[in-house]
């Protein structure tokens, strides 16, 4: 097997070029690579990137700011996609200032458009969304009595994901609900970087017991636990 | 009579509605609660949209890699599992849920729900509750009678954009449980103090009160 490079955060946000459609993985920040995340938050140079992740994390006074949130205050993307905003006070205002382009959907859609663009799929047909303001601008397909949208592959210039146990290889164990989104945007990035909790050697973990396979991972992070 | 939201009424009476076996995903907010009333004589098994089935009460130390959908700290029952987004997603639009509870803005006559965006005020995102609609086997919203001026939130027709169309079948607030007839809120229970003259004078849609409605107390 072949080692994949261990880099620090520092030189994982430095992958980041301008204008790049970056993935992140965690549902309200449970399972983000927070590691990274700070790393970015310190050292990204660029404005004009696109944050692909399914929330906007917690951003509300009173709260601890988590998951991909400290980048937002940051403002270092000037487009957002995902499926939920309702916990970061920040990224509401900077949608209604017109500082940051927001475009959210359904949960579901958003998952299977990533998978799509990780699977080599042209698209997705999804009855999610179907009479709703989601169908707007989109072909609509009846299939068998019953209308679908065509929903269009999503993918990413670079994803940071994590992990709970990587090996060297790039094999990875997620944690209970912090696995979420992170096996499918393994998938649908050019650069895959994976913070994990711990760093073990190959062949320490059963092969039975993969969740995302090293495949899909081209960086790994040593993360806090 | 005044009108005072008791949400003990529709989390209870919802409770009620599970047999032991079904699998349920319940909303954030509101229906979260229904876990707390469901009755000790069944099993019922939540699925939460973050990725696990099996979801327990409140942990007495948070694990922060154990989560609702809500981002609270949960827990997971013996024999629960975790599973990635696809896998949940799967189980959620698949029809492999056999309710899905949530709150609503609107409900409407023909079976639409509205309760995600009120536009140029709240836009926080659909999240999962498109899926969830199309998804389950059943759909109950769960709420307010009235809102918080009053105004009855069951319509003929929704004024604020869908949630899901023709997705709805039983509306549960703390006056009445209704189901859909005709095109109309089929009106199957009203809940003491209300009376059926109270539910059907203040609710906006065309009301068909069934023949058989029951007034009843439920706590």
């Amino acid at each position: 097997m072949i080692e994949k490079p261990i880099i620090s955060p520092k030189e994982a946000s430095d992958l980041i070029n301008s204008g790049d459609a970056v993935m992140c993985s965690g549902f309200m920040g449970c399972g983000s690579a927070e590691t990274i995340i700070n790393a970015i938050t310190e050292n990204c140079p660029h404005r004009d990137l696109t944050l692909i992740c399914d929330d906007g994390a917690w951003g509300m006074e009173g709260n601890p700011r988590n998951g991909v949130s400290p980048m937002i205050y940051k403002r270092i993307f000037s487009k957002f996609i995902g499926c939920h905003i309702g916990l970061n006070q920040e990224l509401q205002r900077q949608s209604l200032a017109g500082e940051t382009e927001v475009s959210l959907m359904p949960m579901g859609t958003f998952i299977e458009r990533v998978r799509a663009g990780g699977a080599g799929l042209g698209g997705i047909l999804t009855p999610t969304g179907v009479g709703t303001e989601v169908e707007e601008g989109k072909q609509k397909i009846n299939i068998n009595g019953r209308d679908y949208l065509l929903e269009l592959p999503l993918r990413a210039n670079i994803a940071f994901i994590k992990a709970k146990t990587v090996d060297k290889a790039g094999n990875l164990i997620h944690n209970q609900t912090a696995r979420n989104f992170n096996s499918v945007i393994a998938t649908a990035a050019d650069i895959v970087v994976v913070e994990a909790e711990e760093i073990v050697e190959i062949g320490a973990l059963d092969p039975n017991l993969i969740h995302t396979p090293f495949i899909f991972v081209d960086y790994i992070v040593q993360g806090e636990k | 009579m005044t009108y005072e939201f008791n949400k003990e009424v529709p989390l209870t009476r919802v409770g009620q509605l599970f047999k032991h076996g079904d699998y349920v995903n319940l909303g954030i907010g509101i229906p979260a609660d229904i876990a707390n009333y469901i009755p000790s004589d069944r099993t019922v098994i939540l699925q939460s949209e973050n990725g696990f089935l099996g979801m327990g009460p409140d942990p007495e130390v948070p694990d922060k890699d154990l989560q609702t959908a809500g981002g609270r700290p949960s827990s997971i029952l013996k024999g629960g599992c975790f599973f990635d987004s696809v896998i949940s997603f799967t189980m959620i639009r698949g029809g492999h849920l056999d309710y899905t509870v949530l709150g609503y803005l609107e409900v409407d006559q023909q079976q639409n729900i509205a309760n995600y965006k009120i536009p140029g005020v709240r836009f926080p995102g659909m999240g999962g509750a498109m899926d969830l609609v199309v998804g389950a086997k059943k759909v109950i919203v769960v709420g307010t009678h009235l809102d918080k001026s009053g105004k009855s939130k069951l319509l003929d027709q929704c004024t604020l954009p869908l949630t899901g169309v023709k997705a709805v079948h039983m509306v549960v607030t703390d006056a009445a449980l209704f189901t859909f007839k005709d095109g109309k809120f089929f009106l199957e229970e009203v809940f003491e103090p209300y009376s059926v003259d109270w539910v059907v004078e203040n609710t906006a849609g065309d009301v068909l009160v069934s023949d058989d409605v029951k007034v009843v107390k439920i706590v």
